[in-house]
């Protein structure tokens, strides 16, 4: 199935997205991610102020199959959720890069975003994902 | 090896996800997705490749003596025509699988779950020894498709030359289909109008392009097991392995309707009687949830902070828009209105014990 790629976001091989803004990123997954994941009917995300590492759990996505963790791609402290998830979580499924993020951080170390993939680099491992998916 | 049913290349092109559900590669979903799916059905009509259920005929001298003892249901009371629930049950009282019987002249047809297939034609043939009794699985040679919802008779009627609007809700009727023969039941699995329909294998895929290409100006979309799932959840039609299984029998689950009690001996029946006359310890009930958290298969429900029981079933209904679930609780804590707590991740969600089923056809503002 094909799926899109946002060209101004950076991404994690969990298949979050990160879009930064000075030391601000907001923060949703992939247009692949919410293809694999179905129809989303409930988003869990944390309170602002909450702290996490790099790669820690912050937030967990159900979908119609089952109840996925999402990990935070860089390390940081939540300052604002997407409140309209709580009544419209099917906005991950229809504007994954848009209406859909999940929340924003303020970044704690810039340097983090260095680990992510480009989006080029990100589609070629989405390929090699569905290559293996099919052996 | 995992079976392909004959519609396989036709879900490809509908764009279906392919997962393997007991031992069969079938649909999960399709490109509209679970929810519309679920809810085309609920609107206008939904179409179900469910070739994996597995098909038992019965016939011989001793059929009507032979169910009679194998199933908890009076047999002797189904008029011929007649589509009927019924439970093959273990001595113990659990159950062995929940199926459906068609009195047809001459014959029985039993509908049982694939996942169960195996076992049943061996229960059934293991209490025909010494009668006159021929059980024949039948699967193979049988293609069963679902059309379901309230566009399912103008959808189906076209290719039909029996007038569909005399046949009653769970009735049957050996007729054709696109000129090829067929048994139509007005049946269903989704809580809404339908049909259940048996044909030969071979004609599978003209009749499937036909209901599709009649269906779809109608709103019709082909359905996959996702939704399948939530459409008997918010029925509250029972799935074996979940709500029934060889441990859960039809009393705590309040299948009791579906046991003669006055029949006489069938088996399970010593057991069933005395656990009719004790109660249930836990009792199957419908739970809303009164915040935000989708219950799963397995997650505790509490009482205050005390477990009191398991979620059987447990998702966002689409038609209700709200998060349910099913649940074995203890049966002090079974009564509608009850607050209890479905644990999802460790957190409490508050719940309410409701009224089963959660969707019935003619309520929920329809």
């Amino acid at each position: 199935m094909a799926h899109r790629i946002d060209p101004s976001c950076r991404y994690s091989k969990s298949h979050e997205w990160i879009r930064v803004t000075d030391e601000f990123g907001y923060i949703g997954i992939s247009d692949y991610a919410q293809q694999q994941l179905s129809d989303i009917v409930y988003v869990e995300v944390p309170e602002v102020g909450d702290s996490f590492t790099q790669s820690e759990v912050f937030g967990v996505i159900e979908s119609v199959k089952a109840a996925t963790d999402c990990y935070l791609p860089v390390a940081g402290e939540i300052v604002e959720v997407n409140q309209d998830l709580e009544d419209t979580p099917e906005l991950v499924n229809k504007d994954p890069y848009g209406d859909g993020w999940l929340v924003r951080i303020a970044i704690e170390d810039l340097g983090e975003l260095d680990t992510l993939m480009s989006p080029q680099a990100y589609e070629t491992f989405v390929k090699r994902v569905q290559a293996e998916a099919e052996h | 090896m995992v079976k392909r049913t004959a519609l396989y290349e036709r879900h490809l092109a509908l764009g279906g996800r392919m997962v393997e559900f007991a031992g069969w590669e079938l649909p999960v979903q399709y490109t509209a997705g679970p929810k519309e799916e679920h809810l085309a059905t609920r609107r206008a009509a939904g179409l179900f490749d469910i070739d994996h259920m597995g098909q038992v005929e019965i016939s011989g001298e001793d059929a009507l003596p032979f169910l009679d003892y194998v199933l908890t249901a009076d047999i002797a009371k189904f008029a011929p025509g007649s589509a009927n629930y019924g439970l093959l049950c273990y001595a113990d009282g659990g159950i062995v699988d929940d199926v459906f019987i068609y009195t047809l002249p001459g014959r029985y047809l039993m509908v049982i779950n694939a996942a169960n297939r195996a076992k049943d034609v061996k229960w059934l043939q293991a209490h025909a020894v010494g009668a006159e009794v021929l059980v024949r699985d039948i699967s193979s040679e049988t293609y069963m498709l679902a059309l379901q919802g309230p566009q399912a008779q103008a959808v189906l009627q076209p290719l039909c030359p029996a007038d569909l609007g005399q046949l009653e809700r769970h009735h049957a009727l050996e007729t054709s289909l696109l000129d090829t023969p067929a048994l139509v039941g007005r049946t269903g699995y989704t809580g809404e109008d339908g049909f259940e329909l048996y044909i030969h294998q071979e004609n599978a895929p003209a009749v499937w392009d036909a209901l599709l290409a009649r269906g779809q100006p109608l709103g019709l979309l082909p359905v996959g097991l996702a939704a399948r799932d939530s459409l008997r959840f918010e029925a509250c039609m029972p799935l074996y392995g979940q709500e029934i299984s060889a441990v859960r029998g039809p009393v705590g689950a309040g299948l009791g309707w579906a046991v003669a009690w006055d029949k006489g001996d069938f088996i399970g029946s010593d057991a069933l009687l005395k656990e009719r006359l004790e109660g249930a310890r836990e009792r199957l009930v419908g739970l809303r949830l009164l915040e935000h958290g989708v219950p799963r298969h397995g997650y505790r429900v509490l009482t205050g902070e005390a477990p009191c029981g398991e979620v059987t079933s447990g998702m966002y209904a689409p038609t209700l828009d709200g998060f349910y679930a099913m649940a074995y609780v203890v049966a002090e804590y079974a009564a509608i209105g009850t607050e209890l707590a479905v644990e999802i991740r460790g957190k409490p969600l508050k719940a309410m014990v409701v009224k089963r089923p959660f969707y019935k056809l003619h309520e929920n503002g329809r």
